[in-house]
């Protein structure tokens, strides 16, 4: 039926593979060149040797990445359901309810966690007029994981909903009817048909958890840099391109591996709702 | 088919809702704090959206913003589209998945080393032409051109592929030549498609702050970029009044989006029963 596509046809994309192949591969190119290579532009595996002296940034900024993810899961998870359930009309008010907070500004927001969270900030002179705490909560690693958690949590929502929407119920009917408990429903039906739309809640919530920079530099007072701190440190501030595309280039050899690693887990679902 | 939904179920998305909200409040609240603590509420004041307001680097920043989201989010939908249809034509191959994979690069990479990537490409170049700072306007319109171009594809993709081939051969075939058939029968059953990627474009834009951090110079500030550089100090409370307004902005729009598709929703019921 797809009758041999005309010349102008085949021509509309070329401005698209033209501007793709000048400013998304020559510039990640660019990454790995300088990734090997010193000051002067000659190789050197220098700034690769010297990535072991951040081994603890890494660990940190992938352990963060993943407790985050974890906890926006099990928030996620059932809430999306729970959205599922509603009246479609109270549905899409819920939704966009979910999503406003998404288009506001996250410097803005993550600085407001900062007044809520601080030594004499709102939460704990709330908690000293109840006669409790006051708690230390600024500045630590929590601090940083509640930021993820916070800013990110949307991303895990929507896909899960998405897909939630989809789920058949005749199919969870037929399984109580054959005897299924909640639980076995839940675990043998609900599951396994949700399944694409957490793999992509997991990648779009861990991705910006692992590389992000400016909720560990507000919420964690700087004891708590992950590896984006360090990458913006070398391009903003030491002036050291070469250390910071090693330190991008191993950042992203790390995400494509775990995408590689989650895109296996499950079966490549064309509905999944990758995108918002 | 009416399913119930529990009480505690209501209390769980109350809740995560309330986490979600949290901060936004609170920098409404204190955006009408009489003095600049945080701690301390004294009287209602409109001191801080009268000082917003004369701030010319913030309102220039502001305009700034807006000009780089329109023209960055029109040259994408442009590219995108065009590039929608030539992709639309490809057979399946390697050729086709090459195109695919590297559209969707920008989604997938860390935003940090879209950023970073960009920034060694302008940076290289400049200093082949001999300028300093070129980080400017141009090189961060590249930049949303860029990490937009995937969503518009994405979005226009799926409307070409609905679309019904033969009558655009019937418009052919009533002596329509191939690009009066395009406009007159493609481009109307896409244009929901090309619309999304425009406004999914243009949101991208307006809200985009780390791959703009990494593009951007000193000459050229967009809002997220002035907002960062403010909240690196004690933040002011005129900020707390810039997300104010932003808040109410956003809600405003999303309501009349709602409204308008509410309304188109029913227009099309009526047309759809007294056209067939």
């Amino acid at each position: 039926m797809n009758k041999k596509a005309s010349l102008g046809q085949r021509l509309c994309a070329a401005p698209h593979i033209l501007w793709s192949a000048i400013f998304i591969v020559v510039p990640l190119l660019m990454v790995v060149y300088y990734a090997f290579t010193d000051a002067s532009g000659a190789f050197s595996l220098e700034g690769i040797r010297r990535l072991s002296d951040y081994t603890t940034t890494f660990l940190r900024s992938l352990w963060f990445g993943i407790i985050a993810t974890i906890i926006c899961l099990v928030i996620a998870y059932p809430l999306a359901y729970v959205i599922s359930q509603l009246k479609v009309k109270s549905q899409a008010v819920t939704i966009m309810l979910v999503m406003v907070p998404m288009w506001m500004n996250f410097l803005l927001r993550t600085y407001s966690w900062m007044t809520l969270l601080e030594d004499s900030g709102v939460i704990n002179n709330i908690l000293g007029k109840l006669g409790i705490g006051p708690f230390h909560m600024i500045n630590t690693g929590g601090a940083v994981i509640l930021g993820m958690v916070y800013n990110f949590l949307p991303y895990m929502i929507l896909p899960i909903y998405t897909v939630m929407t989809k789920l058949d119920h005749s199919l969870i009917e037929a399984a109580q009817d054959l005897g299924a408990n909640k639980l076995r429903v839940i675990r043998d039906v609900v599951m396994p048909s949700t399944r694409s739309g957490v793999i992509s809640g997991i990648t779009m919530v861990f991705v910006p958890s692992v590389s992000t920079f400016y909720i560990s530099q507000k919420l964690g007072g700087g004891s708590f840099s992950l590896i984006g701190d360090v990458i913006e440190m070398q391009f903003q501030v030491s002036n050291n391109f070469n250390f910071g595309a090693s330190l991008s280039f191993v950042l992203m050899i790390l995400i494509l591996i775990c995408i590689a690693v989650m895109n296996r887990f499950g079966e490549k679902d064309e509905n999944g709702g990758v995108i918002i | 088919m009416k399913r119930r939904t529990g009480a505690s179920s209501m209390v769980y998305l109350c809740l995560v809702l309330l986490f979600l909200y949290l901060p936004i409040f609170l920098l409404i609240v204190l955006s009408f704090n009489g003095t600049n603590s945080t701690s301390v509420m004294r009287g209602f004041s409109f001191k801080w959206y009268y000082e917003l307001f004369h701030d010319d680097a913030t309102i220039q920043a502001f305009y700034n913003t807006i000009v780089l989201a329109v023209t960055s989010a029109v040259t994408a939908t442009f590219i995108g589209t065009l590039a929608a249809i030539g992709i639309d034509k490809m057979k399946k191959g390697l050729r086709k998945t090459t195109i695919m994979t590297v559209t969707d690069i920008p989604m997938m990479n860390p935003e940090i080393v879209t950023g970073v990537s960009m920034m060694l490409l302008f940076v290289f170049i400049g200093s082949i032409l001999g300028m300093n700072g070129v980080l400017g306007f141009w090189t961060l319109f590249i930049a949303h051109v860029t990490f937009s171009l995937p969503y518009v594809i994405l979005n226009v993709l799926p409307k070409l592929r609905q679309t019904d081939h033969n009558i655009f051969e019937a418009a052919r075939d009533l002596g329509c030549t191939q690009i009066s058939a395009f406009f007159k029968v493609v481009l109307p059953s896409i244009l929901p498609g090309i619309f999304s990627g425009l406004i999914m474009a243009f949101t991208l834009s307006l809200d985009d702050f780390i791959i703009s951090y990494f593009v951007s110079g000193p000459r050229f500030q967009t809002l997220p970029i002035r907002i960062f550089s403010m909240t690196k100090k004690r933040v002011t409370p005129d900020m707390y009044a810039l997300s104010t307004l932003m808040f109410v902005t956003i809600l405003v729009l999303l309501i009349l989006v709602n409204v308008f598709q509410n309304k188109s929703d029913s227009s099309k019921k009526k047309e759809v029963g007294s056209d067939v």
